[in-house]
């Protein structure tokens, strides 16, 4: 059992090295004061005041921050409602309309969202196709993290307040809302996340005019790679830690409410 | 259940659940029936398609709907090979992803409660930075000027062997492709992991089972349902993936999700572009249906999910 257990552990450090190393290289390389990604010269905060210059790459980052708001915004008043009337009701078409687009590869979506905007709504691809577009994979996203979360509470509650004659919205307002908070929250900033870092689909959905991060980001890997990449990726990281960290925050204080209650 | 079938019941229903069917309906439903339809078009002389209905004056000329697009599909080879070789990296990226991930998800699974969830957020982490900087920081890590590079080609050198290329080669697909995917498989082998009756193994090693048999007849059986859900998990973005062939493969590296792109960005050929992205769907469903058949068959109901 000893040695089983030293092999299990020298296994999963290997992983876990293999998924950080590629993170720390590009953290680290965004402090370097070398052109190439090569070796170490020394410290620097160039990349970053290139970064800051580069009036492209803030409209970009602008941009995809209004799309993230929007389609999160969307995605979780919509996924919310899924969540709720899947796990209420026994539905047949809502589940499959709502996971499909989660467990497809994300070409398919983008095609299909492309072919559709050019040809029924004759619609000029840009800002408005790309909320719609990260709208409809986000929705899954949050319906999933609700029903979880509804999946463990006990039904009763909701029936006790209505008994008490409370209407489905106040019931809906006062009893099932504060309880699935957290859920909700975390929905919206998985959705948040999910959308600022989509690629796959911005780039089907895209139009000509306005420039978007990740979009941006695959012409400089493509084109030209300047460490301004690691700049803009570290910042990047920075962002969904600082994301993540709020998120856990607010899950646990919203917990604590729940058991003094 | 009573309140359901009542008036207001129903209202309630339809208004909680109309709206996001409503939407889906629109911007999921409509765009795939249209994929399908734009499948069965002739192309347009400039990109897109041409009309349904010849414009008035014209004779001849391609309109309305035709099996062109399938039948091109069916004409060579080389779309085949395309596909095939794209299943191919999906195998192999999925078999690599297992190997690696089987031990960490049981070594958190048979880690002290309050270390485990540490350890998955560790797994999930890297999943928060953005998806092309995933790839990119392997450019940096396979690139020729690397540390790795020079290491693996001056031992070549030792002996004598050519230096090795590793960025631009189906290799680097390979490492982005594993890199991109091992969460999703670290994931539900954990969830079906965590779930075992320690007591099994107690049981069998009372019965004198070696700690290798131990896994092979009781870990490993049980965990098949995980195996498969993981595998799906893997297998299917990676037969759709364009973007890690596009930054980290060479020329010669097209999958089936390359191949889709040039369509409706390059080339322009929406009703080829459309009859290999239902291609793909009809491969992503039998994938599908066979892991959730295959998980099914593999007995461990009680462990499933």
């Amino acid at each position: 059992m000893q040695s089983s257990n030293f092999r299990l552990w020298f296994a999963a450090a290997l992983v876990y090295t293999f998924l950080y190393i590629p993170l720390v290289i590009v953290v680290a390389y965004s402090f370097n004061d070398s052109r190439l990604n090569a070796e170490w010269v020394g410290f620097t905060l160039f990349w970053y005041e290139t970064l800051f210059n580069d009036k492209e790459m803030l409209i970009a980052a602008r941009n995809s921050l209004v799309i993230a708001v929007s389609a999160s915004i969307c995605a979780t008043v919509l996924g919310t409602m899924a969540g709720l009337a899947i796990h209420r009701y026994k539905l047949k078409v809502l589940p499959i309309l709502v996971f499909t687009p989660v467990a497809m590869p994300e070409i398919l979506l983008g095609v299909s969202l492309l072919l559709f905007f050019l040809q029924v709504l004759n619609l000029t691809l840009g800002m408005v196709s790309i909320i719609i577009a990260h709208t409809t994979f986000c929705i899954g996203f949050v319906a999933i993290i609700v029903r979880a979360r509804l999946q463990g509470m006990d039904w009763s509650v909701f029936e006790a307040a209505r008994d008490l004659g409370a209407s489905p919205w106040q019931s809906f307002r006062h009893v099932t809302l504060p309880l699935i908070m957290p859920a909700v929250v975390a929905g919206a900033l998985m959705s948040f996340t999910l959308s600022i870092d989509d690629f796959v689909i911005t780039f089907f959905t895209k139009g000509v005019g306005e420039p978007i991060l990740p979009i941006q980001i695959y012409t400089m890997i493509k084109v030209a790679v300047t460490p301004e990449v690691n700049a803009i990726s570290t910042l990047l990281m920075l962002l969904t830690l600082v994301m993540i960290i709020i998120a856990t925050k607010l899950d646990s204080g919203v917990l604590r409410g729940d058991a003094s209650q | 259940m009573t309140k359901e079938k009542t008036k207001g019941g129903r209202i309630t229903k339809w208004l909680v659940s109309g709206p996001p069917l409503l939407f889906l309906l629109v911007f999921f439903v409509a765009p795939s029936l249209i994929m399908i339809v734009t499948s069965f078009r002739y192309p347009g002389e400039f990109g897109g398609l041409a009309p349904l209905v010849a414009p008035a004056g014209e004779v001849g000329g391609e309109y309305g709907l035709t099996l062109e697009a399938y039948q091109f599909f069916l004409s060579s080879s080389l779309y085949a090979e395309i596909f095939l070789k794209s299943f191919g990296v999906a195998a192999a990226t999925t078999l690599i992803c297992l190997i690696m991930a089987y031990p960490l998800a049981l070594l958190i699974a048979r880690s002290k409660k309050r270390f485990r969830n540490l350890m998955v957020l560790l797994v999930v982490l890297p999943l928060a930075s953005n998806f092309l900087i995933r790839i990119y920081a392997w450019m940096i890590i396979l690139g020729p000027e690397s540390g790795l590079s020079h290491f693996i080609n001056t031992i070549l050198g030792v002996f004598s062997i050519a230096p090795l290329t590793l960025l631009f080669s189906p290799f680097a697909v390979l490492v982005g492709m594993v890199y991109v995917h091992l969460p999703f498989m670290v994931l539900p082998l954990y969830i079906n992991l965590e779930k075992h009756d320690l007591a099994l193994l107690d049981a069998a090693q009372d019965l004198g089972a070696s700690s290798w048999k131990r896994f092979w007849r009781v870990t490993w059986p049980l965990s098949l349902p995980g195996v498969f859900a993981g595998s799906a998990l893997v297998f299917i973005p990676v037969l759709g993936m364009f973007a890690v062939p596009e930054i980290l493969g060479g020329t010669g590296d097209i999958l089936i999700g390359n191949l889709i792109k040039d369509q409706f960005l390059g080339t322009r050929d929406w009703p080829f572009g459309s009859t290999l992205s239902i291609m793909l769907t009809l491969a992503v469903l039998s994938i599908a249906g066979l892991a959730t058949w295959l998980a099914r068959q593999s007995g461990g109901m009680k462990y499933a999910e």
